[in-house]
């Protein structure tokens, strides 16, 4: 949609109060328009009119008039009351949860956000909905403050350690969303964000029964690590490390650990340390990683695995780091490829190291 | 003491003593241990300026790390740390000293007629304060930084930054009690010292905005004080106010912050709205339009300022009834900023207009403060606001507000008094085109980012998706002409130091008390106390300025003013 | 005429020697450091006030947490405490009295009757600390440790039932809450601490203040024409005083009856 010359001022309308909040943006920018243009006009024409003919003249004083700063108080006040009462009206919309509606929970960790399905299914800076349903978030946090946004639906709320915050919307069209973190929570706090995708109630029952990818298990490995599980949040966007351990070069190498005993990073060493990450913690590294138990299935596991094998750079086949392996990008979306004609990042950019950055 | 004062007595006029504040002395120890007010001034000047400066560097490698959407330039770590320091520096260490602790330092004693402010002593300790705090900030910085961005939001701060947050705390802590005494010795200067014959509704509104500025550095600072030593503490001991992990309350802190820090944001423009007053009445040559109104709102902005805190958390899970409240008064705080504005516009009105420098800033400052102010009303609706906060139209909205607003009167002002403070002229080219770059310059690099923000884009993005880059490039390249702008007065300003031309004591022939001592002012600012007869802005005849034949004045007549015996 | 103009700091040689270059006269300096004392106490007042904030946010929170942090208080020290605060506010004022009246003499007594006083509440507020820290009660150091016992969670159990929905979020919160039951009372100890912590600072600074005006006593530098520092050093003593009387109930006495 978005052609190369058009420059987009506004985020898509994608949810029930994205028009009633543009109303309301509009009608504030009339109202910032129309007093700018005054006040700006009228000191434009005094700075000409009035401009000093003779040095240091004296003109005729005025004191003030008790009228006009009375009409001048007054209907800046009635102004900014409709103001309030409009704010008021959208927020209470959005604040007062439906009764009932699709539920999802939400945990937000450094940077990661955790979604889980009412169904039991779990995805990781990614969000899988319905169309014209009222979804429902049930949002806490593992750590820090963060903030679940996303600008199309117009909404957002913090998310808050120790209590549970709650957000609901209703997408009105289907596509692709960007997903934020708005509340600084730290280094990666950029990273900490993905889409939602906004799908066919068909499907998102699909979506809901598993996934179909036509990729090479190395190519959904990426996918996954970088995109759906968030991985490179820690590790990096090619795997080079990061407050997690480098996984470049590390398949079939012995790995010293903080125990003092060394493994040799072969499959199995791998699946471990995603599924039980506290067994075994590499040298220099400190044991933060959360378990992915239950969050990835078998044939996720055997993609990742098969991932950080491409990325041993030894054995034959590419280094999956540059423009090499990136056009995939834009497939492996499955769903949510289909709605994939805007300038997401992903797309647009050649260059290896972009779906790494902006998941 | 006798041969400082040349006696002319063929025009029976004291001419200017010799000795002013600046020749008073050149030892070291007569500047770092000065109690004139006058001196530590410029001690502030030159101190803020230094932290403009470093504050500005930060602003422009933010800039250039946002030119590409990629996190290319700086690692993210270190690209949080670069906004954190551009916050804490400029606003703690620029901003909220600038005006008041320059400008009003070195002019309220002055415009009102008093030799000195009520406290010297404790001025001269609010400098050192200042000092102190800086160093230990400055000193944390290097030593490796602070990342929590500069609202130091818990958990984060108090558990899970890893960065010196401890001794930037205690900087801005110790800096804290340098705001709060500035703006004690300002509230009892303006109320025992003014001269005879100095109403208070003869005060010139820049001392009324300083004095409802003090009003709130007094009240405000000491709740940012304590939040800050309950962070410390917490970050040391391990005790849990505000770590819900054991049993403390994340919100509490913001509600503490936000406290004292949406009233410091009047800390910062009040002030400023105060220059722009005196500049709007001078350079029109016109009594100000609304003295009264002016005045009181300056008041009303002060104390409505506390009662709006709340705004900042529409979205933050605080109840939705406080929201409402903090909602309506916020719309209320606007209708005094919107009074100010008509009124200002309303003194051009048949003026006899000047377009010198100040003017220029003066102009310029109620365009922008009135696009700052305006969009301050998108955020105070909550429902527009759930969309809007923590984006970058918040970046942008307080960008013109404190740099469109402060920072522009903070120049104006500098403009306005260098020729009282230096007793030399600038250039009148160059000044006039530094004002006008920055104008261009600041528009280009904010006016992008409300777009940018009504998209969607996060606010302390180290990297950001490529639908936002078009008009971050925008952004960039007014940063950088913006600071072109900024450093053009470096320069021009230390020239007319050197060679600037000499003045005199009214070169534009306006009615202030300021203008009615010589420049640069003598230590005790006035031969001998004023006797005040005359309004605030008062042209007519009443002030003695004009030749009652020719109805306009061709010589300045200083200090002979006053009664002579 | 030009002889009286001075261009450097000076002091005025025909007025009083106390009257400083920079003020017209006596008045005019007596009013300026009376405003700005009242004008520094609300700013304390403001300080003092963030502390009250959390104290009453904590306390609406954790009520049975505070009734037990304020049991390990021992409340006839508070007492006294208050008692020698209390009187050290008349001999205060009587020192004030004195400097008003040019009695050199008494004035000097009742400073030091101060200060003594002073000390004496000092001393008692260190012998408390000292306890606390032997009970392992000193909240920002590891070795905070506080015991439950058993009767006062039964306490909290029976609130959280009485008071939160079943199944509730709120509950769930809640019940969490009571397993971090120490937590809440190191909270407890945390804001006595700072509370009494920041008090007993402001008394140390009226004790130096104390010890300059004993020593411009004894130089018998106050008078019934010049006695502002002894004016608004008073006002300071009872705003320091003051801000105990509100500490007193609200650490040592609210609750207490909660769990007898």
């Amino acid at each position: 949609m978005n052609n190369s010359w058009y420059i987009p001022l506004f985020p898509e309308q994608a949810s029930t109060f994205a028009w009633q909040v543009d109303a309301l943006y509009a009608y504030l920018v009339a109202i910032s328009i129309f007093f700018t243009v005054l006040v700006v006009g009228v000191i434009a024409v005094f700075f000409v009119q009035y401009r000093e003919r003779v040095k240091f003249a004296i003109p005729e004083q005025i004191e003030g008039s008790t009228m006009l700063e009375a009409i001048w108080s007054i209907i800046p006040f009635v102004i900014s009351i409709t103001i309030f009462v409009g704010g008021a009206i959208v927020y209470y919309d959005q604040y007062r949860l439906p009764t009932e509606g699709m539920e999802v929970y939400v945990v937000g960790k450094q940077w990661m956000w955790k979604i889980q399905h009412a169904t039991g299914q779990r995805e990781i800076n990614e969000l899988h909905i319905p169309v014209g349903q009222k979804i429902k978030l049930t949002m806490t946090t593992e750590d820090v403050l963060h903030d679940f946004s996303i600008p199309a639906f117009r909404t957002k709320a913090d998310v808050v350690p120790g209590r549970y915050t709650y957000l609901w919307f209703e997408p009105t069209q289907v596509g692709k969303y960007h997903l934020f973190c708005q509340e600084y929570c730290g280094l990666n706090h950029s990273g900490m964000g993905g889409y939602v995708y906004v799908m066919e109630q068909k499907d998102f029952d699909n979506w809901l029964s598993g996934n179909t990818a036509n990729q090479t298990p190395a190519e959904a490995g990426k996918d996954l690590f970088v995109n759906k599980l968030g991985c490179a949040s820690c590790h990096g966007a090619e795997g080079k490390g990061g407050r997690g351990a480098t996984l470049v070069g590390i398949f079939g190498k012995p790995q010293k650990m903080v125990s003092g005993q060394t493994i040799v990073a072969d499959e199995s060493y791998i699946r471990e340390s995603i599924l039980n990450p506290q067994a075994n913690i590499v040298e220099g590294y400190q044991p933060i990683m959360p378990t992915f138990k239950g969050q990835v299935t078998e044939d996720q596991l055997v993609q990742l695995v098969a991932y950080i094998k491409s990325l041993g750079g030894t054995a034959a086949g590419s280094t999956p780091t540059s423009a090499g392996s990136s056009p995939t990008q834009t497939s492996p979306n499955t769903q949510g490829s289909k709605n994939f004609g805007n300038a997401g990042s992903n797309g647009a950019s050649p260059n290896g190291s972009t779906p790494g950055r902006m998941n | 003491m006798q041969e400082n004062l040349v006696i002319n007595n063929t025009q029976n006029l004291p001419v200017y003593p010799k000795l002013n504040y600046l020749n008073n002395g050149h030892t070291v120890s007569s500047w770092l241990l000065t109690k004139d007010h006058k001196r530590i001034a410029i001690l502030y000047l030159l101190s803020v300026s230094v932290f403009f400066m470093l504050g500005g560097i930060y602003a422009g490698l933010i800039r250039l790390e946002l030119l590409t959407p990629k996190g290319d330039l700086v690692e993210s770590g270190t690209y949080n740390k670069l906004f954190t320091h551009h916050g804490i520096l400029m606003i703690f260490f620029f901003l909220i000293p600038s005006i008041p602790a320059v400008l009003g330092n070195f002019l309220i004693p002055i415009m009102i007629g008093a030799k000195d402010l009520a406290f010297p002593r404790i001025n001269l300790l609010s400098w050192y304060l200042y000092i102190a705090g800086a160093s230990f900030t400055l000193w944390a910085l290097i030593q490796g930084g602070v990342d929590t961005g500069w609202t130091f939001y818990t958990p984060y701060s108090t558990t899970f930054s890893n960065t010196y947050v401890i001794a930037t705390g205690l900087g801005i802590f110790i800096n804290g009690f340098s705001s709060i005494l500035t703006g004690l010795n300002f509230i009892v200067t303006i109320h025992t010292m003014r001269a005879p014959g100095m109403t208070w509704f003869r005060l010139p509104l820049f001392v009324w905005a300083h004095y409802a500025t003090s009003l709130v550095m007094v009240l405000g600072t000491p709740v940012l004080a304590i939040t800050l030593l309950l962070l410390v503490v917490e970050r040391v001991g391990r005790v849990g106010i505000f770590d819900p992990a054991l049993g403390g309350d994340p919100i509490l802190f913001q509600h503490l912050f936000w406290f004292y820090s949406h009233p410091a944001v009047y800390i910062m423009v009040l002030p400023g709205m105060g220059v722009v007053s005196e500049l709007i009445a001078n350079f029109s040559r016109k009594r100000i339009f609304g003295y009264t109104f002016i005045a009181f709102s300056s008041i009303a902005i002060a104390v409505f300022g506390f009662l709006v805190w709340g705004h900042h958390m529409f979205a933050s899970g605080q109840s939705p009834y406080a929201g409402l409240v903090f909602s309506f008064l916020s719309m209320v705080v606007a209708v005094p900023s919107a009074i100010k504005v008509f009124n200002w516009t309303a003194t051009l009105y048949k003026g006899s207009i000047s377009y010198d420098t100040p003017m220029l800033y003066g102009l310029f400052f109620i365009g922008l403060f009135l696009i700052g102010g305006l969009t301050g009303l998108f955020l105070g609706a909550m429902g527009l606001d759930v969309h809007l906060t923590d984006t970058y139209f918040v970046v942008a909205h307080f960008h013109y507000v404190m740099v469109g607003g402060a920072v522009l009167a903070y120049l104006g002002g500098l403009h306005y008094w260098w020729p009282k403070m230096f007793g030399r002229m600038y250039s009148e080219f160059w000044s006039k085109l530094s004002a006008m770059i920055i104008f261009i310059g600041f528009n280009l690099t904010f006016f992008p980012q409300f777009i940018l923000g009504y998209m969607g884009m996060p606010r302390r993005y180290h990297a950001y998706p490529e639908e936002f880059q078009v008009f971050n490039i925008f952004s960039t390249a007014g940063a950088s002409v913006l600071a072109v702008g900024l450093f053009l007065p470096l320069f021009y300003l230390t020239y007319s130091l050197i060679r600037g031309k000499a003045a005199g004591d009214n070169p534009w022939l306006l009615p202030g008390l300021e203008w009615r001592t010589t420049s640069p002012p003598p230590t005790e600012n006035f031969i001998e106390t004023p006797i005040v007869t005359w309004e605030a802005y008062e042209f007519g005849e009443e002030s003695g300025l004009y030749d009652e034949e020719t109805h306009h004045k061709s010589e300045v007549k200083p200090v002979s003013l006053f009664d002579q015996n | 005429m030009a002889a009286h103009i001075e261009v450097h700091d000076a002091h005025g040689h025909i007025h009083h020697p106390a009257l400083q270059h920079h003020f017209d006269n006596m008045e005019q300096q007596k009013e300026a450091v009376s405003i700005g004392m009242w004008f520094f106490l609300v700013q304390e007042i403001m300080f003092f006030g963030g502390m009250f904030l959390v104290y009453l946010l904590f306390r609406s929170k954790f009520p049975m947490a505070f009734a037990v942090g304020s049991n390990h208080l021992n409340m006839w020290l508070g007492l006294l405490n208050t008692i020698v605060l209390i009187v050290s506010s008349l001999t205060m004022a009587m020192a004030v009295w004195s400097a008003q009246t040019s009695k050199r003499n008494l004035q000097i007594i009742f400073i030091i009757a101060t200060m003594f006083l002073g000390s004496v509440f000092l001393g008692v507020k260190a012998y408390e600390y000292y306890d606390k820290y032997e009970s392992n009660l000193i909240p920002f150091s590891n070795t905070f440790r506080w015991e439950p016992e058993g009767e006062h969670l039964i306490e909290e159990r029976k609130m959280i039932d009485e008071h939160a929905a079943p199944n509730s979020v709120e509950r769930e919160m809640v019940a969490n809450n009571y397993y971090q039951f120490g937590n809440k009372v190191r909270i407890f100890f945390w804001i006595y601490f700072a509370m009494t912590g920041l008090h007993a600072l402001h008394m140390i600074i009226g004790l130096g203040i104390m010890l300059w005006l004993l020593y411009g006593a004894i130089r018998n530098r106050f008078s019934s024409e010049y006695y502002a520092p002894v004016e608004i050093s008073g006002l300071y003593w009872h705003f320091v005083d003051i801000v105990w009387i509100f500490l007193f109930p609200l650490l040592y006495l609210l609750g207490r009856h909660f769990l007898e």
